[in-house]
């Protein structure tokens, strides 16, 4: 029978929009379901994820002391040439010559965020901060430097 | 010889989709020769985000090149690090602790999944449907919330290191991994009332897009796209790696080879990668979550071969050896370009407004293609 078909096909037609409106109607009167965060309104309270690879940054403790032993394992692991290591020599009381780091160059504008410098450092002295908010208008200001002034090896970190 | 601009010798049309076109979710150059509405070529023109990555790879040691094949298939980023991890493993011979085999195998149905419910948002979004794009957006979102916590990124996740994983997994992510379950559970009734059934949606996707299993053999088709066509072709099942022969799922077969099969391939695919990770999530082995490396890792003199799954089909990684830190030449086999290798043949003869539709079906990610 054709038209008898035929009007199944209407109202199975007509069942499957009403089936689609029907939820978006749902959504329509239920606000609380609906996630957006919006983003720059809700900074003051927006958690980012501890682990969020967001920068390279060194660690001080309040001696102003950190646990970069200037060893270059960083700089060899970065694939993309992000870091330089520039170092200097300590003379230690007793008269002997010692490697030290002098700066920690880094360039925020060529690191993909991968993380394989915090994974090569032996003293852990370099981690992953979750900040993300990095525009800036000069470019130069992209190319930090990690090591405080003035700052130095914690004791014991060989 | 072309007598006038935009038209052939014959009189037909030539117009261009893309480089830069919503639906062609990336930089993809299609020209296409019409006669009237009918579709006589479509020829893709490939190369704008083209970053040479199997170049590059060349010049980094076995632990940096893995980072770099996240741009690939930006939505498999883990499974393609999985494949380039296991073929390093390969090589060195090594063996991977049972608790980061059982943590790459979640992760990577993980990824699958959210890539699948980015997938199934465009799709809906190229038939002119926007909804479904933020419905889609909401579960996937709670997944890169997982990533995001454990891996430290959302996207480029960089996890999977020769040997293992790159850290443990979060405190949370049981938890996590279990809520999301639950959304997933609640909320996966929506799709197919949003779409799955409407009326004018199977109706622009029956019967379009036809592929033969004949011809998604012959054209090297892999993944959820020959599955629609009764290929089976899942590496998962076929070749498995890591833990997958000790798992329970099933490899999703349809017959039809339309685009209406390739979309039921995909949405019921979500559902056995749900399974596994409820097969898993409350079995992860204690232990180590990476086995030992030396700090510089070099391949013995050879050549190494790995295919893994990814959401968009097969995925070979071909390392050649000489014997040093860096490769000397990496070939990756994408499931991407040979996907739109079939593009011409199951758009020919039918109508422009089918077009994509049928390409959506495809779910092409243009840097997979271009590497
Ligand atoms: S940050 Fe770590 S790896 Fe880099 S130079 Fe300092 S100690 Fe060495
Ligand atoms: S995160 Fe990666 S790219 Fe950035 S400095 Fe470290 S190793 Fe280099």
């Amino acid at each position: 029978m054709f038209i008898v078909d035929y009007l199944k096909d209407v109202y199975g037609a007509m069942k499957s929009l009403l089936i689609g409106m029907n939820r978006t109607g749902y959504y329509f009167t239920h606000h609380k379901e609906i996630i957006t965060e919006q983003y720059p309104d809700n900074r003051d309270t927006l958690v980012m994820a501890d682990r969020f690879r967001g920068e390279v940054v060194m660690a001080h403790d309040e001696n102003n002391e950190h646990a970069c032993t200037g060893c270059s394992a960083c700089e060899l692991a970065c694939p993309n040439g992000t870091i330089k290591i520039i170092n200097k020599f300590d003379i230690s009381p007793e008269g002997k010559k010692k490697k030290a780091i002098d700066t920690f160059v880094y360039h925020l504008e060529l690191c993909t965020m991968c993380g394989l410098c915090v994974e090569a450092c032996p003293t852990a002295a370099i981690n992953m901060a979750n900040t993300f908010e990095h525009s800036v208008f000069n470019r130069g200001l992209l190319t930090k430097r990690l090591n405080k002034p003035d700052s130095k090896l914690k004791a014991g970190v060989e | 010889m072309v007598e006038e601009i935009g038209k052939t010798a014959e009189g037909d049309l030539i117009i261009n989709v893309g480089p830069q076109h919503p639906a062609t979710h990336g930089v993809l150059h299609l020209v296409i020769t019409l006669n009237g509405e009918t579709i006589k070529k479509v020829e893709p023109h490939l190369g704008y985000i083209h970053r040479s990555i199997e170049k590059m790879c060349e010049s980094l040691t076995y632990r940096q090149f893995i980072y770099s094949t996240s741009r690939m298939d930006y939505l498999s980023a883990h499974i393609n690090n999985h494949a380039c991890a296991l073929t390093v493993e390969k090589g060195l011979g090594i063996e991977i602790p049972a608790r980061a085999q059982v943590i790459r195998v979640l992760m990577d149905e993980l990824t699958r999944i959210a890539s699948h419910e980015l997938w199934w948002g465009a799709m809906a979004m190229d038939l002119g449907a926007f909804t479904p794009f933020f419905h889609a957006f909401r579960e996937r979102e709670s997944i890169n919330d997982i990533m995001e916590e454990t891996c430290g990124a959302r996207l480029t996740m960089n996890y999977m290191v020769p040997g293992g994983v790159m850290m443990d997994l979060h405190p949370n992510f049981q938890n996590r991994v279990k809520t999301f379950l639950k959304l997933y559970k609640l909320k996966i009734h929506e799709y197919d009332e949003l779409v799955t059934g409407n009326i004018i949606f199977q109706n622009r996707m029956k019967g379009v897009g036809y592929l033969s299993k004949e011809a998604a053999i012959s054209y090297g088709v892999t993944g959820p796209a020959a599955r629609g066509s009764g290929v089976s072709c899942d590496v998962r099942k076929l070749y498995p790696y890591e833990i997958y022969h000790q798992l329970q799922f099933d490899e999703i077969l349809e017959t039809e080879g339309d685009s209406f099969a390739r979309y039921m391939v995909r949405l019921r695919e979500m559902n056995e990668s749900i399974k596994i990770i409820e097969q898993l999530i409350d079995n992860i082995p204690d232990g180590d979550f990476q086995a030992k490396t030396k700090a510089v890792l070099k391949l013995p003199k050879g050549e190494f071969y790995q295919l893994v799954e990814t959401a968009r089909g097969e995925l070979g990684v071909y390392i050649v050896s000489e014997g040093g830190t860096t490769p000397y030449r990496i070939k990756f086999r994408s499931p991407g370009f040979s996907n739109l290798s079939c593009l011409d043949h199951i758009t020919r003869g039918g109508k422009i407004g089918d077009l994509i539709a049928s390409m959506g079906t495809l779910d092409l990610v243009i840097p997979d293609i271009d590497r």
